[in-house]
């Protein structure tokens, strides 16, 4: 019907409505169907180091537990609040920029970056310890721990290392979507503080929200994959 | 597309508060000795919290178009498929 419109009466187009789609609605199914093919990418991109993950974890299991009981499962538990919370804050940004609502669009979007940086913050404090530590995967890597549950039996420090090459490229590639997502949400405030979103297109706040949840939700599994490992023993 | 009224709000809050639950449940739940499941209560956890961003968060919940469930559902299946093969492929190898 609106199409319909929009078609005869050229003068009344919607300017945010490209000319190659019928109707916003059918412009924003494309934006969204487009970016859930792009997040589809990401799940296997990420899905071979999970798999990798996996395959190791359950070869060295006791070598991995003693690895993982060197993190430290309180700052990576307040890392995923962190992110949860930014999570709400970018709903709360695409429903302000749905229903025009200026101040609480400017105000979620410039939360959801501090918290983003927050993010970045903790997990920098984190690398920075293991660089201490010398648990960073190269020449200067040590490791003497026993196995959680055989306090005689010491684990393979090599194995432990497979650990660490794995903890610090997923959760380096993890960190490097967050400063992409942060680099996108800062041209997302730009964008809000220009006016540029109406309820009738947001399509740009909707798409790059997805892509923030996605991130969070590697670090959902991340989480309990790396830091949760035998913590019981 | 989300439903444009402000109840959608207070859905948003309340997922939230599941989420934060969520992360505290799992962070307490990894203590207690439950033997092999402990890893299956982790990753029960963790994809329940996935399953609440991507109905809630990122709108799969009343999506209306039948393309974008394709992807998505497609997208779980290559990603089992990656998964369930290779570790078929490693569990049964006697290499160790």
């Amino acid at each position: 019907m609106h199409s319909q419109a929009a078609a005869v009466h050229p003068e009344v187009h919607n300017p945010a409505l490209l000319h190659h789609f019928a109707e916003p609605q059918q412009q924003r199914d494309a934006a969204s169907l487009g970016m859930w093919i792009f997040l589809a990418t990401e799940v296997m991109f990420f899905g071979g180091l999970f798999c990798a993950y996996l395959i190791y974890r359950i070869k060295y299991f006791g070598d991995f537990a003693a690895a993982s009981q060197t993190l430290n499962a309180a700052l990576g538990a307040a890392n995923t609040v962190v992110l949860i919370c930014s999570s709400l804050t970018v709903v709360l940004a695409v429903w302000a920029a749905q229903h025009a609502r200026r101040t609480m669009l400017l105000v979620s979007l410039v939360l959801t970056i501090i918290l983003g940086f927050a993010f970045l913050g903790i997990k920098a404090d984190e690398y920075k310890e293991k660089f201490e530590l010398h648990h960073v995967p190269g020449a200067s890597f040590q490791f003497q721990k026993s196995i959680p549950g055989h306090p005689d039996q010491m684990a393979n420090p090599q194995h432990a290392q497979i650990y660490f090459a794995l903890y610090f490229i997923m959760t380096g590639l993890h960190a490097l979507h967050m400063i992409v997502g942060i680099g996108i949400f800062t041209w997302l405030l730009y964008s809000a503080w220009r006016g540029r979103f109406t309820p009738e297109y947001n399509t740009p706040m909707e798409i790059g929200g997805l892509y923030w949840h996605f991130v969070d939700i590697i670090w959902i599994y991340l989480f309990p994959l790396l830091y949760l490992i035998d913590l019981h023993k | 597309m989300s439903e444009h009224s402000s109840s959608s709000l207070v859905t948003y809050v309340g997922i939230w508060a599941a989420l934060i639950f969520g992360t505290i449940l799992t962070y307490f739940a990894a203590r207690i000795d439950l033997g092999p499941f402990n890893a299956a209560v982790a990753l029960t956890i963790a994809t329940t919290k996935t399953l609440l961003v991507a109905l809630f968060f990122m709108h799969l919940k009343g999506a209306s178009e039948k393309l974008l469930k394709l992807v998505v559902i497609s997208t779980v299946f290559f990603l089992l498929i990656l998964l369930a093969l290779s570790m078929a492929d490693y569990g049964t190898r006697a290499w160790s």
